[in-house]
């Protein structure tokens, strides 16, 4: 157990080194380690918890989506009908369906053939299974059933959570933040991680935003008072312009005349006559068609802009200003009420685009960086009062062994920070309590080496023959009771969110740095005295 | 250097005797421990009752509670909890799961946040939903329950199921009167209590199975001792590393409580209880007196009789009567059993090293 062959020792001084080395980017400031070659950048990352940030994780929202594939479906059996010239009565949702009920017995059969044409297999993963969009089924005396099957609402909240993901990465980069985390969770979750913002509202404000801006007309065939009565026309709805005490209701047409996905950029900035914020846009060259045509035939009607934040508050009309003159460049500029930051976030929404359905905030934890800073200094006090009450105890327990045990246990440590930062690992404050506590396993792996050979000797061995047996059979007992440790860990890892997790990853890295010191370089440094020094008696 | 020894050389203390104290005893508190939990309940913090917990510090001079509280009282929002929190300026706001969904909860900070205005800075804001808090629990459970199974399966291949089987009972009854603790401290029980936990179980169990092995062999190179003799002189070898490991553990769990924070120091205050105070004494006291009921003797080797008549053979009940699996045959069990006559008192000491190599 003593004998080590001298590539061995090698390789396992070597193997330290390295692996204590990848901890030295941490030590330098983030500037100067971008300038290095990009495999020795790699280094720690501090949680949200250490440097302040949110945590945020968004869900879709189900029933939106619901509704979003309802009202499409709507639109398609009313459009279908139409096409074939059928007489229809009863179009409307009814739970989770759309039901409809043909007039004329003659027409059905044709009609309701129309109907199931509607429903295609379904892409994408749920693909090749078999499974369809729609259910469509006679429920007897002319009424027709068309629900969206579970697969198909599945499969479509799978493309939200997939197209979410770039748009929130857009808005949030928009807010000028660095080095966001967005990862899709499990079906229908996004995690948003932000570390260091000042304002944790306004982002969760962003995030909330579905932002669908849309170009309609106003409706000025009645007026909107009237409307609000009892008398709107079938093709418009009654809309809210401004917030709060000053709502004024605007009747404004269904249709779509240009929409948000059709900008290409927006910026916030300033109305030159009056000062106030604004934010200004410019279309796509379809965009801009569309919108020079729409403006050039309703010269002299006021258009609203809208936009659609999703629930709970719906579209609102931001600005319903009349068409002056048509306009042909593919720019304009909104006004409404606007703050400074509020034109610009519009600014950043409308950039970023519309998300596809609302997202709701589940579970939001956002920690200060005051707090922080102050986790990191508790932290560093924990940690260096902890080891030096165990250095000085094990010094006090083993003398000259006790040192070399220490020397290992520093070294462990190196190796762990090594480690984290090769994988460019999140630290945390729990993560920081596992590498304490790693700190006394890795004393255990020297204790327990060290008690072995001190029962040795009692045993009447001689010195080297005793620290031998000491270091060949504690090893043994080193690594079962290691691997019941690294077991927790594991499932830790698996189960824990954030902090926990970097706990788990402090916890279960601290376990294999120690194994490796145990068996390689405590020995080796043991091996290296016992070889210097011929001790005829073990010193402990 | 005079070195300090917390154990002395060759302790004979007799623990196997004190099951006779030390099982009815675990059994009392664990009885009084799950009385405890379903009559007092765990202090289920935010992250399994969902709600929202925020932490709040004057910007100057002190806290004024009574005043906040009058101002959140008015907002209606069901319980609401304020609380010291580390230093006289730092408040801790808890608020209840608001009804109506996930929405509701952002409202709520929305509401405490004007009320409070800017006298305060926020320097933790955390909400959890109804509907993650719920996952969270259920992960929570599920993971201690992969995380013994785990374990187990481990010991299992690694011993012999008597061992895996002994080290669950002494696993369950750790955490169990760790529940027990955090029921009558009513320490917010939240996902870092589940790393407690885990970490107690873990520590729990590597004290285990350190004195395990110590048991196996002895096992292997005395097939003649009786097993309470085997089992006392395994635990008094171990002893003084059970204890060094401990008072080393304890100095890093010290450290931690005194100087890591509020944040962490249910977590520390839960791992002092678990893996100081009852890890160790389970790994001695329940863990290792609990192989004579399961019948390891069985499986001992060849060599006649397990014990002769004054080793107290009738401690061993089951052993004789079913040898439950066939022993995996320890491969380098060394020379037959030492001389019978001698296994007795004297043998323990006697170097009878297996060989090596």
């Amino acid at each position: 157990m003593l004998y080590f062959s001298r590539w061995k020792a090698i390789g396992t001084v070597l193997t330290a080194v390295i692996v204590c080395l990848f901890m030295v980017p941490n030590f330098f400031p983030e500037a100067t380690v971008k300038t290095w070659p990009e495999w020795a950048q790699r280094h720690l990352v501090l949680g949200l918890d250490l440097q302040g940030g949110s945590h945020i994780l968004l869900e879709v929202d189900v029933n939106d989506v619901k509704k979003q594939r309802l009202d499409a479906l709507l639109d398609d059996v009313r459009r279908t009908l139409r096409d074939a010239k059928a007489g229809y009565q009863g179009l409307a949702r009814r739970g989770d369906s759309v039901e409809v009920r043909i007039r004329e017995n003659a027409d059905f059969p044709a009609v309701f053939a129309k109907l199931r044409e509607l429903s295609t297999p379904l892409g994408g993963l749920a693909g090749g299974t078999g499974q369809r969009s729609l259910d469509v089924s006679d429920q007897g005396n002319r009424l027709v059933r068309l629900t969206v099957t579970s697969a198909a609402l599945n499969e479509r909240i799978r493309q939200v959570v997939e197209q979410s993901i770039p748009i929130i990465e857009k808005r949030i980069n928009g807010l000028g933040l660095v080095e966001p985390t967005i990862q899709r969770q499990g079906a229908d979750r996004i995690l948003v991680q932000v570390p260091g913002l000042g304002d944790p509202k306004r982002l969760l404000d962003l995030l909330q935003s579905t932002a669908k801006l849309e170009f309609r007309l106003v409706d000025m065939s009645t007026s909107a008072q009237d409307a609000l009565q009892g008398r709107t026309p079938a093709d418009s709805e009654v809309l809210y312009e401004g917030k709060g005490g000053t709502r004024t209701p605007v009747l404004v047409e269904k249709q779509v005349l240009v929409s948000g996905a059709e900008l290409t950029d927006a910026q916030a900035g300033f109305d030159q006559r009056t000062g106030e914020p604004i934010v200004s846009f410019r279309f796509n060259s379809a965009g801009a068609r569309k919108f020079a045509e729409v403006t050039q035939r309703n010269v002299g009607r006021p258009f609203a802009i809208v936009l659609d934040n999703g629930p709970p508050n719906g579209p609102e009309v931001l600005s319903a200003p009349v068409i002056r003159e048509p306009i042909l460049g593919g720019s304009g500029q909104i006004s409404g009420n606007f703050t400074v930051q509020s034109a610009n976030d519009l600014a950043i929404l409308l950039r970023a685009g519309a998300l596809p359905a609302k997202l709701t905030p589940i579970e939001q934890r956002v920690v200060g960086a005051g707090l922080g800073q102050d986790s990191i200094d508790k932290g560093k006090i924990a940690s260096y009062a902890g080891g030096a009450l165990v250095v000085i105890f094990m010094l006090v327990t083993y003398g000259l062994f006790g040192l070399f045990a220490n020397i290992a246990v520093m070294i462990n440590v190196a190796m762990i920070f090594g480690v984290l930062s090769l994988l460019n690992a999140t630290l945390t404050l729990p993560g920081i309590a596992g590498i304490v506590l790693t700190v006394g396993i890795a004393v255990d792996a020297n204790v327990l080496i060290y008690e072995r050979i001190r029962e040795e000797v009692r045993h009447g061995r001689s010195a080297i023959a005793a620290i031998d047996a000491g270091f060949s059979r504690a090893l043994a007992t080193i690594l079962d009771s290691n691997i019941t440790t690294f077991i927790a860990a594991a499932v830790l890892f698996f189960i824990g969110t954030g902090p926990v997790r970097g706990f788990a990853v402090t916890l279960g890295i601290g376990i294999i740095t120690t194994l490796f010191t145990a068996f390689t370089l405590t020995r080796l440094i043991v091996a290296t005295w016992v070889r210097m020094v011929r001790p005829k008696t073990v010193p402990i | 250097m005079k070195l300090l020894r917390i154990v002395p050389d060759d302790t004979k203390f007799d623990f196997i005797r004190f099951r006779r104290i030390s099982f009815p005893l675990s059994a009392l508190l664990s009885l009084l421990a799950i009385g405890l939990y379903f009559f007092h309940g765990l202090n289920f913090g935010i992250d399994f009752k969902g709600g929202t917990l925020m932490e709040v510090q004057a910007k100057s001079g002190q806290a004024d509670l009574a005043d906040m509280r009058t101002r959140l009282a008015d907002l209606h929002l069901g319980e609401v909890q304020l609380q010291q929190f580390g230093g006289p300026s730092e408040v801790l706001i808890r608020l209840g799961q608001q009804p109506g969904g996930e929405e509701a909860q952002n409202e709520a900070v929305a509401k405490v946040r004007n009320a409070l205005g800017d006298a305060v800075e926020y320097r933790r804001i955390e909400v959890v939903g109804p509907r993650v808090s719920g996952e969270l629990l259920s992960m929570g459970t599920i993971g201690v329950f992969f995380a013994i199974g785990g374990i187990l399966i481990y010991l299992w291949f690694r011993f012999e199921w008597q061992f895996a089987l002994g080290a669950m009972v002494a696993n369950v009854h750790d955490l169990v009167l760790t529940l027990g603790f955090m029921s009558v401290t009513q320490i917010d029980f939240d996902l870092t209590s589940i790393a407690a936990l885990l970490t107690i179980l873990g520590y729990s169990l590597n004290d285990t199975v350190v004195i395990y092995d110590r048991i196996r062999e002895m096992l292997r190179r005395y097939k003649r001792m009786p097993m309470p003799e085997l089992l006392n002189v395994s635990i008094n070898s171990t002893l003084s590393r059970s204890i060094i490991t401990h008072v080393t553990v304890s100095l890093s769990l010290l450290a931690l409580l005194l100087f890591g924070g509020q944040a962490i120091h249910s977590f520390t205050a839960t791992m002092m209880f678990g893996v100081v105070l009852v890890g160790t004494y389970t790994s001695i006291f329940i863990a290792s007196p609990i192989l004579i009921y399961l019948g390891v003797a069985a499986n001992r080797g060849s060599g006649g009789m397990a014990a002769s008549a004054e080793d107290e053979a009738a401690d061993v009940p089951v052993a004789v009567a079913k040898p439950a699996e066939p022993a995996p045959s320890a491969p380098e069990s060394g020379r037959p059993a030492a001389p019978p006559a001698a296994a007795g008192k004297s043998s323990a000491r006697r170097p009878t090293g297996r060989p090596r190599r």
